[in-house]
């Protein structure tokens, strides 16, 4: 979009003013995401009062706007807001202030990098899940400063269990989020989520039996990330009165708040997206709609129909793993600080070595999957290779050869044609397929073979970043139709 | 500082300091107005000291000012979460005082009451507790159950937390007709849910490992210190004033068969379907103490339903509430009776001049088995404080009396 | 055991310290000179007794304020520090009374004294504190004689009869 305005901009004749095409794109982006934090955490928490008071025998909200107390959240947002500005004397008054919006910010770029939908990401990444770890790790921030900075010992003690926390359970969410780079070769998450189309059986979850067992691993870690029972230590109310948060109120108090529910989602939507196939559902209705009327997959408002049908998708897994968290945290009572140490280095840390070795050894020796033990066929464009693990990405020096062997054939197939030079602008998918498209077309080894796209062979086939040479040739072919 | 000399001293340098943080009294989970000043090096405590008296109304002083009929509501206000228990253990010292004996009917009356108020008790006692390791939910059906204990107790006497139903001479006012019906009625529907509290917490994973091995006392330690009730039992001494106590408390509970809630020879009495006692758990920490309190809810229902039997069959009537104006007799008593957090006397002086004793004292249970803390909590983390402290299953109000 | 086989195995080992007794009593009781007090309690722990439970320790103090009735009262002024102990295995019970003076040297303001018996019974160490704070009794020995109901910089000892309650403590209205 940014591409196409910036375009639009320099053909009216503003030369020089391409960057601000640039600024409103991000904008968007931005106002649409924090959005999606925002609404997602007055919805999440309207849930959580909801489940929990099912939980308990209890009708939680009823009464604030309408019939069910949709208003609730809306209502304590606005009571928090009105609330009086309160600062411990006694606080690092500049890291108390900065804190909440260390921690929101943290929560919020991490959503830059997740996708909704196939392609539907502010910023599409090939290192998407290496961002998103890093990102929230930068969450912790927030908490230590806050508990540095508030002047109370509960609050240090809040912060150094955080500390500790942290330390212990992002090893083994590592290790996790590893096993699914590895089996799909890639770290892009667009490329991930695609690669799990066609049946539920194309899921990773449904992989291999370590990927079985290492999604629960994950699942665990990734509570213990968000600082959700039973692993809220640093807020443990019955321990440390309010851990970090014991000096905060009102909507510095809010903010923080606002990063724990908004990470809920973002832990629970890459577990969907790693395990659970992201935005493909559990049977390929749109693919199978594609083919029976030969409507494009790749564009038009058939695509955008599909997109949205993947949105859907993804929001209902995500808004799931929130539910499954909210459900455990108002069943299990807290773990203690070493007990919580004790899990994450002692137990998840092998078991998802474990789960590694594994999958490593399933997909060298190529076991059976889901599909081949239960016969059945599912439909996926990425079968076409004989292993997921033998997709490369670009930045992986020596490309393997049976991928090239494998675009050499398809080149033939499809035979040779020329085609005009592409224009560097003119691309309209994200720039990473291009680069990566470049590196191997700068690989002597690479045949240079320049095709049109069989449509026939790859009905289905999105702007996969794993196979950089078609995905820009199909975007070539793209801007010719247009 | 680093010269050649003191490299040595330079590697130790670094130090912790320790930090004293003062744990309420306004805390979630000092159970009221506990104050507890930790010594602490990181999360690690050294010291322990509890400070308590930010409830104290010295009843006593009261008590040597009111007639023993008037002081019934002040005992109720002691441990506020077994005022029946309160009354019950006033009045009996008073009766013990004056020699008077009871009538059938309110003898069967006085265990009825008196047992279901220990459930109403136990319930909140692990409620609580469940919410000072972070589980929540445990606490609402536990709350929800003793809801209708208290609108059985409101049937009775009117009053929901602090009753004043059972007073010197017998009872306030006989049980409501059909009430009897009502009780066997909440007694059924209850049974059932006890597997619920089972689930989340005696058997779950997590509040095993929170508890087990967790604030270990040994029988010594316990008697010892004094303590009695649920955590004297939970530390396997084999003693219940219900069948140990003092002739006129124990005459209560006769014809009633009961076991006494207490591991012997590695299990505890199984006349009901409980769960086991996990590997981890030793006797005497704090998943023992709650575990007895878990069985005692069944064994004050078992009694109940005894009771209900026996009173339906009972002679007399609820017997004749002392005046205000009695005249009291000259002498002192001194009676204990079994509460729900252990064993609460009353000790009353008179002489004999008038119905106002010289002196009233209150033993407080939870008192002696609170002092046992700081031996506790040593060399523990902060994160098991809420859970012996819980285990303890202290109330204030009884304490700072 | 009977009470008056305990009064002679008590006098026995520990000739006139016992001063007195009441086996008529509803409770009956035995009293100790001041001096004798924990070589009593050890010898009532750890002999044939086995009074291992310390249940009580307060404090009574004879005092009748109401001029009328102080002309028929029988008694001279005095406080009595009571004892109960129980007996966990053997299920006996036993009162143990120790007389003191009012005041120490009949000074008013000069608490009396008496040994702690916290070495015999830990749990003493709050019910003697307890005492302290509200009767006014000093226990000679206890590690940490403060008060523990009250406020530390508390004036008076409430349960004694002579007892005013303060007028004003930092600012709160009193009486």
């Amino acid at each position: 979009m940014a591409e196409y305005l910036s375009t639009w901009i320099v053909e009216a004749g503003w030369d020089g003013w391409g960057w601000l095409a640039y600024l409103l794109v991000a904008l968007v982006y931005a106002a649409l995401l924090l959005n999606v934090i925002a609404v997602g955490a007055v919805v999440f928490i309207w849930m959580e009062r909801k489940i929990s008071g099912r939980i308990q025998d209890r009708l939680g909200p009823t009464r604030t706007g309408g019939k069910f107390g949709w208003l609730q959240t809306l209502a304590d947002g606005i009571k928090l807001l009105s609330k009086e500005d309160l600062m411990p004397g006694e606080a690092d008054s500049f890291l108390f202030k900065v804190a909440p919006y260390v921690a929101f910010a943290a929560g919020f770029s991490a959503f830059m990098a997740l996708p909704f939908s196939d392609g539907w990401v502010a910023l599409h990444l090939n290192i998407g899940i290496f961002f998103l770890l890093a990102v929230l790790g930068m969450e912790v921030f927030g908490v230590l400063l806050a508990g540095y900075a508030s002047g109370s010992k509960w609050s240090l003690f809040g912060a150094m269990r955080q500390a500790a926390q942290t330390v212990s359970y992002e090893v083994p969410l590592g290790m996790c989020l590893v096993i699914p780079v590895m089996i799909c070769g890639t770290m892009d998450l667009v490329s991930i989520g695609n690669q799990q189309s066609g049946l539920f059986t194309n899921w990773l979850i449904f992989h291999d039996p370590f990927t079985f067992m290492i999604f629960w691993v994950y699942f665990a870690c990734g509570i213990a990330s968000v600082n959700r029972a039973p692993f809220d230590l640093a807020e443990a109310e019955s321990e440390l009165v309010a851990g970090f948060l014991t000096e905060y109120s009102g909507i510095r108090w809010s903010l923080f708040f606002m990063a724990e529910y908004g990470s809920m989602f973002l832990v629970s939507g890459l577990a969907a997206i790693l395990f659970f196939g992201g935005w493909n559902g559990p049977f390929p209705i749109f693919g199978i709609i594609s083919e029976a009327t030969g409507w494009s997959l790749e564009s038009g408002v058939f695509a955008t129909i599909a997109r949205f049908g993947g949105l859907i998708n993804f929001i209902t897994k995500g808004v799931l793993g929130v539910t499954v968290m909210i459900w455990i945290r108002w069943s299990f009572p807290r773990l203690r600080i070493d007990q919580v140490i004790t899990m994450c280095l002692k137990y998840c840390v092998p078991i998802a070595a474990f789960c590694f070795i594994g999958v490593l050894f399933w997909t060298g020796i190529v076991m059976p999957n889901v599909n081949s033990m239960l016969s059945i066929e599912a439909p996926s464009n990425h079968e076409d290779y004989t292993g997921r693990a033998n997709i490369r990405e670009g930045w992986v020096k020596d490309v393997d050869y049976t991928v090239s062997q494998h675009e050499l054939s398809l080149a033939k197939k499809a035979g040779p044609k020329v085609l005009p030079e592409a224009e560097d602008d003119d691309a309209q998918e994200g720039d990473d397929d291009k680069k990566d498209g470049e590196q191997v077309e700068g690989n002597p080894d690479e045949p240079k073979v320049e095709v049109e796209v069989n449509k026939a062979a790859f009905n289905n086939l999105n702007n996969n970043a794993s196979q950089p040479l078609l995905a820009q040739q199909e975007s070539l072919s793209k801007k010719g139709a247009n | 500082m680093a010269t050649a000399e003191n490299s040595q001293t330079v590697e130790f340098d670094v130090r912790t300091d320790e930090m004293l943080v003062n744990m309420g009294p306004q805390h979630p989970s000092t159970h009221g107005v506990l104050r507890l000043v930790l010594r602490t090096d990181g999360e690690v405590i050294s010291e322990t000291t509890p400070h308590i008296g930010y409830l104290h109304r010295c009843a006593e002083k009261i008590g040597e000012n009111l007639t023993p009929r008037q002081w019934v509501p002040y005992t109720d206000r002691m441990d506020y979460l077994a005022g029946m228990n309160m009354n019950l253990g006033w009045s009996l010292t008073v009766e013990k005082l004056m020699k008077y004996d009871l009538p059938d009917k309110a003898r069967h009356t006085r265990v009825i009451i008196s047992e279901l108020n220990r459930i109403a008790s136990h319930l909140v006692g692990m409620g609580t507790y469940g919410l000072d390791l972070g589980s929540f939910s445990p606490f609402l059906y536990a709350f929800r159950e003793r809801e209708k204990i208290l609108d059985l107790l409101e049937d009775v006497c009117g009053a929901r937390l602090t009753y004043s139903y059972i007073t010197p001479g017998g009872m306030t006012a006989d049980l409501p007709k059909g009430w009897t019906k009502k009780c066997n009625e909440f007694l059924d529907q209850f049974l059932p849910v006890i597997a619920d509290y089972h689930a989340l917490l005696t058997t779950n994973a997590i509040f095993v490992k929170r508890t087990a091995n967790v604030g270990v006392m040994s029988a010594e330690m316990a008697i010892d210190y004094g303590c009695s009730g649920p955590v004297l039992r939970g530390s396997g001494v084999d003693y219940d004033l219900r069948r140990d106590g003092e002739e006129r408390y124990t005459s209560l509970y006769d014809g009633y068969a009961f076991e006494v809630i207490v591991e012997k020879d590695g299990h505890y009495p199984k006349d009901h379907d409980y769960p086991n006692v996990p590997t981890d758990a030793v006797l005497g920490d704090s998943w023992h103490r709650f575990y007895v309190r878990m069985l005692e809810v069944i064994q004050s229902m078992d009694i109940i339903r005894q009771g209900i039997d026996f009173y339906e069959s009972a002679t007399g009537d609820w017997g004749t509430p002392m005046k205000i104006s009695t005249k009291l007799p000259k002498g002192e008593a001194y009676l204990e009776t079994e509460c729900p957090r252990g064993q609460m006397g009353f000790y009353i002086v008179s002489d004999g001049t008038g119905p106002i004793p010289f002196r009233v004292r209150a033993r407080s249970s939870c008192f002696s088995n609170l002092s046992v803390a700081p031996e506790l909590c040593k060399g523990i983390l902060i994160a098991d404080i809420p859970s012996i402290i819980g285990s303890l299953d202290v109330v204030m109000g009884e304490i700072d009396r | 055991m009977s009470g008056e086989q305990l009064i002679d195995i008590l006098k026995k080992a520990f000739g006139d310290k016992i001063t007195g007794q009441n086996l008529e009593a509803i409770d009956p009781w035995i009293e100790v000179s001041p001096d004798g007090l924990v070589e009593v309690c050890k010898f009532l722990r750890d002999g044939d007794t086995k009074l291992n439970f310390l249940n009580s320790i307060c404090v009574v103090d004879y005092l009748e304020t109401d001029e009328k009735k102080a002309k028929k009262v029988t008694w001279e002024p005095h406080l009595e520090v009571v004892y109960h102990l129980s007996s966990i295995s053997s299920k006996l019970t036993l009162v143990l009374k120790v007389m003191l003076p009012r005041w120490k040297d009949d000074e008013p303001g000069n608490i009396p004294e008496i040994p702690s018996v916290f070495p015999v019974w830990s749990t003493a160490d709050w019910h003697e504190r307890e005492v302290y704070d509200l009767s006014g009794v000093r226990f000679t020995g206890h590690p940490n004689m403060r008060r523990i109901l009250c406020p530390e910089d508390w004036v008076g000892y409430p349960l004694r009869k002579d007892y005013e309650m303060p007028l004003e403590y930092h600012g709160v209205r009193g009486r």
